[in-house]
């Protein structure tokens, strides 16, 4: 009898505690070496990639928030604050990887080869958008929050079948870690071992809702170890640490060690998206101020500095290609014929049936 | 009684309020519904007023929305929800299909879930194949759920209030194109039954029926008709269930022919019913022209504007139609 109540008493006492997670990085805000094992082996070249890789994503930024605002693109999700992540992330990948991103997640897309032009199209709601060219493995970006968590499982589980060597990255917000579809996906993953690398960008909100709202989890890295898969946070503005977490996530899901999650730590310096959001209805003028301290350009550009690797000359080349590849870009998805109701209908099925060639009819001319 | 202009998302949030006021035990959840005040701006200012334990902002977790506000109802609350778009009910369904509408039911009665899932539907803003879908006929197959769909502010704030107040689940669908509309609504608290059809218009030669935004689109209609001697009736449902088949059945009995009109595709839509419910009455006897049922097409709602408006009824369909019914005017 008293051993039995010892016994409870002793469950109850050991309560079940996720250990405190710590932010894994490479550079500091000021651009300095903190972890000189996880520095990623990259050659000065690719280093220097990686920089114009992020300048370009915050010139077209700036140029997509401007056409967005003149009426001249559809919906867009501003990126600044996020480049770390979003170019950190694809650069590890491989061509024949997969991505199944969000709809703020447009620059991997880019340079995993989707074009620019379709983007744009993709945003103004013209079908040629979604028309993925071969070769290029990505999906859509996805609108229903969640979503593309649960079809990133079953990417993999084609690839895995296939036995190839490559893996699916899928991406989602800290708002998309509350979707049941967040959680049904890590298990299945688990469960599976399939090589996907789940990533979840805490950029702080949700529209208005701040993380902290969000969820009573310390972190949203937590949320994959009940899944029983490796978790990691990685600071997001860290360009070095995300490519050096998502390429050691990727060695595993390749040698078939199964999925991994990382939460990569950012802030979303804009407004939700384009459609009329204020973000003074719900955040501090200042907030964004102070968080630009820690953001990813400014960072790796010190960095590089201090390795020679950089210079204004070098910056202002990325910015003047950025300009004139935005403006080409948005020219040529401006001269893309425009769409017909008939080419939407015939769309929808491998073989257009009777009742749609009836509803054609009414739009022959 | 004391008027004033409203807006339908004015006429919402007053119908909400009042109730708050009056009732502790109704409180309101929804993503983005705090400080924010909703995707439309319905709930501004709520926050402030009733505090966040009555008006939750919560994760972005459209079943554990829905779930939240059974297991509440279930316990005596009356949650009012908020899907920030009515497509997202996909994700709600569950909650709503096989829990909250069997409930009762399996309760032998005892159970009860009054609760009121409120959501934007339909097209014309521009927000594309998942944002801009009617899906109200989903709801309407289902045995157990009540479903409003309210074409003005008058009618959504009696209607809603009437919904709060009712002991069974109720899905009331808005229209995103009507929440700027304004017109004289009484300030005080009013209710208008679930079940009672709005004749929107009187006439004597063709009965429209017609949802939701297309109300407003029969009764321009009307007016362009009216100029070439055609006096179109127009009736609004207001409520798919209970459907006022007497209103309908008397207006079609009087008028002879029929035209409906909604938003979501034809196919399978509601107005198939509604048109069964004509044909299976006495009213059949009265018809002198076949029925007329207009809907979306059979396509995902384009995010082009031009196209858009091309995928769902318009005035100079109504039109078209009303004079197929009189046999006049161009033949199709
Ligand atoms: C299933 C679903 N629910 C709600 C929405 C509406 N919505 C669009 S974006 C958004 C916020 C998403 O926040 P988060 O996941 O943190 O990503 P972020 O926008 O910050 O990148 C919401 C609620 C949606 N698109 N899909």
């Amino acid at each position: 009898m008293a051993r039995t109540k010892q016994k409870a008493q002793s469950l109850l006492e050991s309560e079940i505690k996720v250990a405190p997670i710590t932010t894994f990085s490479v550079l500091s805000p000021e651009g300095k070496v903190v972890n000189e094992d996880e520095v990623p082996n990259l050659s000065d070249e690719q280093l220097q990639e990686l920089m114009k890789r992020m300048v370009f994503t915050r010139v077209w930024d700036q140029r997509a928030t401007g056409l967005a605002r003149q009426g001249r693109l559809g919906f867009y999700a501003p990126v600044a604050g996020q480049e770390g992540t979003m170019i950190g992330s694809q650069y590890a990948l491989d061509k024949e990887d997969f991505i199944l991103p969000g709809y703020r997640d447009i620059p991997q897309l880019h340079f995993h080869g989707y074009p620019m032009y379709q983007a744009f199209l993709w945003s103004r709601g013209h079908q040629h958008g979604g028309q993925i060219p071969e070769g290029v493995n990505v999906l859509l970006p996805q609108i229903i929050i969640g979503a593309q968590y649960v079809q990133a499982s079953g990417v993999a589980m084609a690839l895995k079948k296939r036995n190839t060597k490559n893996i699916v990255i899928t991406y989602t917000g800290d708002g998309g870690s509350s979707q049941g579809d967040f959680y049904e996906a890590m298990n299945f993953a688990g469960v599976y071992k399939l090589p996907v690398v789940f990533v979840v960008q805490n950029n702080r909100y949700a529209i208005s809702t701040p993380v902290t709202k969000q969820t009573a989890a310390s972190s949203l890295a937590q949320k994959g170890l009940a899944a029983g898969i490796p978790s990691i946070q990685v600071d997001g503005m860290d360009v070095l640490a995300v490519y050096q977490a998502v390429s050691k996530a990727k060695e595993r899901a390749a040698a078939g060690e199964g999925p991994t999650l990382i939460e990569a730590l950012n802030y979303r310096i804009g407004p939700h998206s384009m459609s009329g959001d204020d973000p003074t209805r719900y955040r501090t003028k200042e907030e964004p101020t102070e968080w630009e301290q820690k953001e990813p350009l400014t960072r790796f550009r010190k960095y590089l500095e201090g390795k020679k690797l950089w210079t204004e000359e070098m910056e202002t080349g990325v910015i003047e290609e950025a300009k004139k590849t935005v403006a080409d870009e948005i020219k040529k998805a401006d001269q893309y014929p425009k769409m017909k109701m008939v080419d939407l209908i015939d769309s929808m099925y491998e073989t257009t049936p009777p009742h749609l060639e009836e509803q054609k009819a009414e739009y022959a001319d | 009684m004391k008027t004033k202009d409203m807006s339908y998302s004015e006429a919402i949030r007053d119908a909400i309020s009042l109730k708050m006021h009056e009732d502790e035990d109704v409180f309101m959840l929804g993503e983005d519904i705090g400080v924010y005040g909703g995707a439309f701006g319905v709930s501004r200012g709520l926050i402030e007023e009733f505090g966040p334990k009555r008006i939750r902002n919560t994760p972005i977790s459209e079943s554990g929305i829905a779930g939240a506000a059974v297991g509440s109802a279930l316990t005596g609350m009356r949650p009012i929800l908020e899907l920030q778009f009515s497509d997202f009910i996909t994700i709600a369904t569950d909650q709503i299909i096989n829990q909250a509408a069997k409930i009762r039911y399996m309760y032998g009665g005892k159970g009860k879930v009054p609760m009121v899932l409120r959501t934007p539907s339909g097209s014309g803003t521009g927000a594309a194949a998942q944002h801009s879908q009617s899906l109200e006929v989903w709801m309407a197959h289902i045995p157990g759920l009540k479903v409003v769909q309210p074409s003005s502010s008058y009618d959504a704030k009696g209607l809603l209030i009437s919904a709060i107040e009712d002991d069974n689940p109720v899905i009331f669908y808005e229209h995103k194109l009507l929440y700027g509309m304004k017109e004289p609504v009484p300030e005080e608290l009013y209710r208008i039954p679930l079940g009672k059809a709005a004749i929107k218009r009187e006439g004597t030669d063709v009965t429209v029926i017609a949802t939701s935004i297309m109300v407003h689109k029969a009764l321009e209609a009307a007016k362009q008709l009216e100029r070439e001697g055609i006096e179109i009736e127009v009736i609004d449902p207001r409520t798919l269930v209970p459907l006022d088949e007497e209103t309908i059945i008397a207006s079609v009995s009087k008028t002879s022919r029929v035209v409906i009109v909604h938003e979501a595709v034809k196919r399978a839509g509601f107005g198939a019913e509604i048109a069964s419910v004509i044909v299976e009455s006495d009213a059949f006897d009265f018809l002198d022209a076949p029925i007329e049922r207009l809907g979306g097409k059979a396509v995902p709602i384009p995010y082009n504007p031009e196209l858009e408006k091309h995928a769902v009824p318009q005035v100079s369909d109504i039109i078209n139609a009303v004079k197929r019914t009189l046999q006049r005017g161009e033949e199709v």
